[in-house]
């Protein structure tokens, strides 16, 4: 299939981006010793340190004006990220293309070469925006939802630009190539002029949303609030979307309209975890869109055949994956390790409560609710209380008599005194608890210690004293209540039934 | 019209299997509401055919399709992955995703097949214009490779659905639902994902993955705005999308040499033709449509005005006969506040219809109109009772609310509501309840 694709395209094709920015101008065939030669040409320290100061004037403009692009696009996604509208990004992206187009057959038309980058920046400024009114009109009047408006207005606009372009190129002064840049973006061909613009539209951006943050704040997170304030939504709404297209349409000629979506999410939404702040998030998205710019036009100018746009969205998705697995609360990394932590701690709990058990039946003083005095417990016994095999147990009073919560002997393993305490507070939770689902929910006695089980780890110093307060008169809650139903030393199953 | 040939011919004949391929999917996309899925599957394609090139060196179509569909399933594991990572909704999980696996398809396609010259360009354009060339024969016939493969995934689609129409149903509309039928949810979807992953690559290759986005997504949204039951809704978006692909060649090879071009792209015109379909059902569909919906509104608004003037006509009868007002169609027009449009159109249709008459420049009501007004008054009456006495608003607020019920209580109504007040003989402003 691909062969065909290959073959077909051979006549008609243009040429992607070829960086002049890596030495490697143009599309030089080389000797390749097999079809799938796909080594990377390293280049040298010096080479490296030469892009990476910025020496060369050549890559100073590209490098400085993909980095201001990532910052207007890591700021305004912000917004865009948290008004959940993210696609919308996409859509417009798309529909800028028949703006450009004929912004260009214009310009020819009036005499010249149609391709004063203004005229088609605005060109492609006003498509946009009819893409976003297109998609506010089919959301408002028809039951079409969200992504169906996005997914019709991207694709009918594309193809319609599509058509358009494949015009300019049988037109006499057609030199479409010109125009295919902004599909896949060249930031290679960028001209100090173009940084400039870049430059100030990136600052114009920035400032705006700086000018704005309380509006668009308000609008991100509680539109009913703003509503009621007296600020109009709507045009919030089309106070963002005028952000957003301004910034794609600036990305345009940079990372392509394909990709351009991917500098307004991907920076804000690794941002995302790591802090919960707004104005932080901000500063994190601007900084990793920046970061992001500068990395990947530095590494597309060194490295031959690695086109800018898709490097540079590279190089966020990175970032991306970082923050995913690091992020100090969201992330992964950090989300299992205080997983794990909960888990042990809610295991060496029950441990607590089966040896503190264990022993009170032991010493048969179930019945008489004194606290137990010798609270030792043979582990053969312990391993029939819960689901667990021998060798979890084990581990989980190794685990414990690190702690100090327990120490482990010839005859079993025995709580210390702080174990004792701790032990005796478990307890009592796991019993209050039942006694009052048996009390108050009516559940009967014998079904109540799965439901206790899980509680008794997360209730807090309050929550006891209410349930002491209306249990009492109706079970004897001190110092350690009895167990409501029989205590058993037969294996529980994974139901929590004991045979 | 220059000359149609052959060539076009299978070009519309690969546009329309194609384009049905796509909308069956499609019509499940739209109605999951996960339409941007096959923008998002289409893009990766591209990762997916480099990836299964620099595995396994090889280019043959079986090789290139499998890393494709896989790279499509890919793609809908990450988003979901994505999504319950990260916790962001799941358009900002596609974005992220497709974006990255696009770009890394790209840099993989410079880096590795770099000399053998392709160009993602047709990863958006396709060359279906070029389809009729690549000819392979098949039973004795040559065609074209293009429409064997994209016919082959509308039947292998078709299939699909045929026999899991129940299923598929249920889990579109009801997920819920369909857990407790025992129809796993997440198999629906994933069994969707490979559709849409088998689709999309079946058809990139000729039409373009731009093309297949349209298809996917506009012809399934078209149908939803003129049916409500999901298999005429299938046959309509199947319907429209051989329209559009048919239009779309017929004006990409019509429409420029009006304008003195050459002919354009035909896979740019079919998505363009789908969306002029899309808009004409917008504003013509019979129930959804923007018309339709206008038109009811004004047949609706219409029917009030003209109870209005009953009830206005009515409550001027009930004054003492010493009350000289003239009851001129302008005296309505300014005490009921309505254009001059509206209310001369509502006049004349009640007058038509005998429920008033014109005496001497004067409206008068006729019996069948007193009978109407009647009827109005008493429940615009009777409300006002109700609203005070079982709601408990004031006697001055209580016209308002009576004054939009009225216009939608019938017989039966009005009797509940004088049980409910206990038969007054008065409204709260002291007025008589006919």
């Amino acid at each position: 299939m691909l062969l065909a694709v290959l073959s077909i395209l051979h006549g008609t094709q243009i040429a992607v981006a070829s960086d002049q920015a890596s030495g490697n101008p143009g599309r030089s065939i080389r000797p390749v010793n097999s079809i799938a030669d796909s080594s990377i040409h390293w280049p040298s320290a010096e080479q490296f340190l030469r892009v990476l100061t910025l020496r060369d004037f050549n890559t100073r403009v590209v490098v400085l004006g993909v980095a201001c692009l990532g910052l207007a696009c890591g700021t305004i996604g912000t917004f865009l990220l948290l008004r959940k509208r993210s696609l919308t990004a996409d859509a417009l992206s798309h529909a800028t293309l028949p703006g450009i187009a004929i912004a260009f057959i214009i310009m020819a038309k009036l005499g010249g070469d149609g391709k004063q980058l203004a005229g088609l920046l605005l060109g492609a400024f006003i498509f946009g925006g009819l893409g976003v009114g297109a998609i506010l009109v089919i959301r408002h009047t028809t039951r079409l939802k969200d992504d169906a408006a996005l997914g019709i207005v991207l694709s009918v606009f594309f193809g319609v630009g599509l058509s358009l372009l494949n015009l300019i190129q049988q037109m006499p002064l057609g030199h479409a190539a010109g125009l295919n840049r902004f599909i896949f973006g060249k930031a290679a061909s960028m001209l100090p002029v173009d940084a400039w613009t870049i430059l100030i539209a990136a600052l114009v951006i920035s400032l705006s949303c700086l000018v704005l943050f309380k509006e668009l704040t308000l609008l991100c997170f509680d539109q009913g609030y703003a509503r009621s304030q007296g600020w109009s939504v709507i045009t919030l709404d089309m106070v963002l979307m005028v952000l957003v297209v301004g910034v794609t349409v600036i990305a345009l000629q940079s990372v392509g309209l394909v990709l351009a979506v991917a500098m307004l999410i991907i920076p804000s939404a690794a941002a995302r975890f790591w802090t919960e702040h707004l104005a932080r998030m901000v500063i994190i998205s601007a900084v990793i869109g920046m970061v992001g710019g500068y990395l990947g036009a530095t590494i597309s100018a060194l490295v031959p055949r690695m086109p800018t746009g898709p490097v540079i969205v590279l190089v966020c998705s990175g970032a991306f994956i970082v923050s995913v697995a690091c992020g100090p609360k969201r992330g992964v990394v950090a989300r299992t390790v205080a997983q794990k932590r909960l888990g042990r701690r809610v295991a060496i709990q029950h441990l607590l409560r089966a040896v503190y058990e264990c022993s009170e039946m032991a010493e048969k003083k179930v019945s008489s609710g004194n606290t137990v005095a010798n609270v030792t417990a043979p582990l053969g016994e312990l391993v029939k209380v819960r689901s667990w095999s021998i060798n979890q147990l084990s581990r989980l009073i190794r685990s414990a008599c690190r702690g100090k919560l327990l120490v482990s002997g010839n005859s079993g393993v025995a709580l210390t005194d702080h174990g004792l305490r701790e032990a005796e507070r478990v307890v009592r939770n796991h019993r209050l608890w039942e006694t009052y689902l048996i009390h108050y929910a009516d559940i009967a006695p014998s079904h109540v210690d799965r439901d206790a089980d899980e509680i008794e780890h997360i209730l807090g110093h309050d929550m006891i004293v209410h349930l002491e307060q209306i249990l009492s008169g109706k079970v004897k809650s001190d110092p350690m209540p009895p167990s409501p139903h029989h205590l058993s030393v037969a294996p529980t199953d994974v139901n929590g039934v004991t045979a | 019209m220059t000359q149609w040939s052959i060539l076009d011919t299978w070009i519309v004949i690969v546009g329309s299997l194609c384009a049905a391929a796509c909308a069956l999917p499609g019509t499940l996309l739209v109605l999951r509401k996960m339409s941007m899925m096959g923008d998002a599957i289409s893009h990766t394609v591209l990762a997916g055919l480099a990836i299964a090139f620099l595995v396994t060196h090889r280019r043959d179509p079986a090789t290139m399709f499998v890393g494709a569909v896989v790279i499509g399933l890919v793609t809908a594991l990450l988003i979901q992955l994505v999504g319950s990572l990260g916790r962001t909704e799941i358009g900002a999980s596609m974005g992220i995703v497709f974006t990255s696996l696009f770009a890394m398809g790209l840099v993989l396609m410079r880096q590795a097949i770099d000399h053998v010259e392709i160009d993602p360009d047709c990863v958006l354009y396709g060359a279906i214009e070029a389809s009729y060339f690549d000819q392979i024969t098949w039973m004795g016939m040559n065609l074209p490779r293009a429409a064997i493969i994209n016919g082959g995934a509308g039947i292998f689609n078709l299939l699909l659905i045929v026999v899991l129409y129940k299923e598929f149903k249920v889990s579109a509309f009801d997920p819920a639902l369909s857990t407790t039928l025992g129809i796993n949810a997440n198999v629906m979807h994933y069994l969707l994902m490979t559709m849409t992953a088998v689709t999309t690559v079946a058809a990139f290759e000729t039409v373009g993955s731009i093309l297949v986005i349209a298809m996917l997504i506009v012809p399934p949204a078209t149908a939803y705005l003129l049916t409500d039951r999901l298999s005429f809704m299938m046959c309509w978006s199947v319907l429209l999308a051989i329209l559009a692909a048919i239009f779309g060649h017929v004006s990409a090879v019509t429409v420029p040499t009006w304008f003195g071009f050459g002919g354009t792209s035909t896979a740019g015109m079919m998505a363009f033709c789908a969306g002029l379909i899309f808009v004409a059902v917008w504003l013509l569909a019979p129930r959804h449509g923007v018309l339709s919906k206008v038109f009811h509104r004004c047949i609706l608004q219409l029917r009030i005005v003209r109870e209005d003037v009953l009830g206005l006509l009515y409550r001027l009868e009930e004054l003492p006969p010493s009350h000289e007002l003239s009851t001129t169609p302008a005296l309505l027009q300014g005490i009921l506040g309505v254009g001059p449009v509206l209310s001369t159109l509502a006049v004349s249709s009640l007058a038509r219809r005998g429920y008033i008459e014109h005496r001497s420049g004067q409206l008068h009501l006729t019996n069948q109109g007193r009978r109407a007004g009647r009827h109005l008054i008493r429940s615009h009456r009777l409300w006002e009772s109700f609203l005070q006495k079982h709601l408990h608003l004031a006697s001055d607020h209580v016209h308002e609310p009576a004054e939009q019920l009225e216009h939608i209580t019938d017989a039966a109504m009005q009797n509940q509501l004088a049980e409910r007040t206990n038969q007054p003989q008065t409204d709260p402003h002291g007025k008589k309840i006919p």
